[in-house]
């Protein structure tokens, strides 16, 4: 069953096309990779998925349901999408970790934070930590978590390990396989094709606002 | 010294060789302010002579319609100028005059409710007078701020929408550090009064014959309405035009 469906997407700004024609389904459970060079336009494609901006024409579709039609707020909470460069809020951890609870009216899960931390091999003493004082690596942890909290259907992951050293990005890596194993969608951009081939099942390839090739890789999904 | 009731021409004349001072200072300096000293003084005078017959005027009248008219259109003036500093807020105009009317209506009502003035055009006028452009420079902040806000931290309010928060959520940290900038100016100087300056308002009444006592009972009562409309009108205008920075699909401009 698709879960996203992009149809003849074209995203337009500052008098150039960043996105031209992407026609493409993304199936419920797939764990999609996005390569492609940089300014290629895949940081739009993350955001035209979690309707951070529309596309200028074409339609994109959310478990048949057109974004247009679905409110954006709620539409968000199902699509949890971490950036490139993670911004914590507040001045500590907790500020982070009780926002997606607070903005859903629901108390605070120590249970799943738990749980969590323990699967991103962070220190639960971090939680009191003021954010000024966390590594690179542990804001990018935090982040994910802080998206993971309540689980989205579909997690978009921009380049999230690109600043990484190489054991924070077997954490990281390991965490979005096994939560795309328990039926999470991840759509993951990246540069490393290493890292696409040992977990996408399907890789997209864009080049120059389009869409180059959608290769299969035979990992089951 | 002259009081204001015996003060005459001759001596204002005297006094205007004040102004000698600050041309000579912008010629032998080279500032090149020459000209616009002699444009504002000019223009000083000729709105000063001009209100101050008007204000004459206005206060024979003693006509309530003509009164509230008078402080429509001082905020209809004073919300054109605070809208100035918000380009990219749509409906600036119509926001700060909602704000600015709000914040003057409710702290007028109380100053009237609660006897501290009448409402009386020599009472009124002067006191919203105050209070307008008060508000006035304190919506300007605000605007400038949110405007600046929202473009540096662009990165928290699209990851706070990004969550699934809507535009007040992800928004509350930019509009109440906006509201603070507003406010602050007159915070600041409700903490400084009397120690670093005696208020206009007050030197005025002292220079005119009051007890300084009394004139002091007139400046707290300044100082709580001050307080009050900047609250108000940055709190309004804030919480009203902060959605102007998104749009209908909850997205940043």
């Amino acid at each position: 069953m698709s879960i996203l469906q992009f149809h003849n997407v074209s995203y337009f700004k500052d008098e150039k096309y960043i996105l031209k024609d992407i026609t493409l389904n993304i199936e419920k459970g797939d764990f999609v990779s996005i390569i492609g060079p940089s300014g290629s336009g895949k940081s739009t494609f993350l955001k035209l998925c979690c309707h951070l901006i529309s596309p200028t024409s074409g339609s994109i579709k959310y478990l048949q349901k057109d974004l247009m039609d679905c409110d954006p707020a709620e539409l968000r909470k199902n699509i949890g999408y971490c950036f490139q460069t993670p911004h914590l809020f507040g001045e500590h951890v907790m500020d982070n970790l009780s926002f997606p609870y607070l903005i859903r009216d629901l108390a605070t899960d120590k249970n799943r934070i738990n749980l969590l931390f323990s699967e991103f091999h962070m220190d639960m003493d971090l939680i009191t930590n003021e954010v000024k004082n966390l590594s690179g690596g542990e804001k990018q942890r935090i982040a994910l978590i802080r998206t993971l909290l309540i689980a989205p259907e579909i997690l978009l992951l921009d380049e999230v390990t690109s600043s990484l050293d190489s054991s924070n990005t077997d954490i990281v890596e390991n965490a979005v396989n096994s939560l795309n194993k328990a039926g999470i969608t991840v759509i993951w951009v990246t540069h490393n094709l290493e890292q696409s081939r040992k977990f996408a099942n399907k890789i997209i390839t864009i080049e120059a606002g389009r869409l180059k090739s959608v290769d299969i890789t035979g990992r089951e999904a | 010294m002259n009081t204001g009731s015996t003060m005459n021409i001759t001596s204002l004349l005297f006094a205007s060789s004040l102004v000698f001072v600050s041309l000579i200072f912008s010629y032998s300096q080279k500032l090149k302010l020459e000209k616009e000293i002699v444009i504002s003084i000019i223009r000083a005078v000729i709105q000063l002579v001009a209100v101050g017959y008007l204000l004459n005027y206005i206060f024979g009248l003693k006509n309530i319609l003509f009164t509230t008219l008078l402080l429509l259109f001082m905020t209809f003036n004073a919300s054109y100028n605070a809208a100035k500093r918000g380009k990219d807020i749509k409906n600036g105009l119509l926001i700060s005059f909602a704000s600015i009317a709000s914040g003057t209506m409710i702290t007028l009502l109380i100053l009237v409710a609660s006897g501290s003035i009448k409402y009386e055009p020599y009472q009124i006028i002067p006191v919203s007078g105050m209070i307008i452009s008060n508000s006035m420079v304190a919506l300007g902040l605000c605007y400038k701020q949110l405007g600046s806000n929202f473009k540096n931290r662009r990165d928290e309010v699209e990851t706070k929408l990004a969550l699934g928060a809507e535009i007040k959520t992800a928004s509350v940290g930019i509009i109440r550090d906006s509201i603070k900038t507003g406010m602050l100016p007159t915070i600041d100087s409700a903490k400084t009064l009397g120690i670093v300056a005696l208020p206009g308002m007050m030197t005025g009444l002292i220079l005119a014959g009051t007890s300084p006592v009394v004139a002091v009972k007139f400046q707290i009562m300044v100082t709580f309405m001050m307080l009050s409309t900047t609250s108000i009108s940055s709190f309004m205008a804030c919480y009203l035009a902060y959605r102007n920075f998104f749009n209908e699909r909850k997205q940043l401009k």
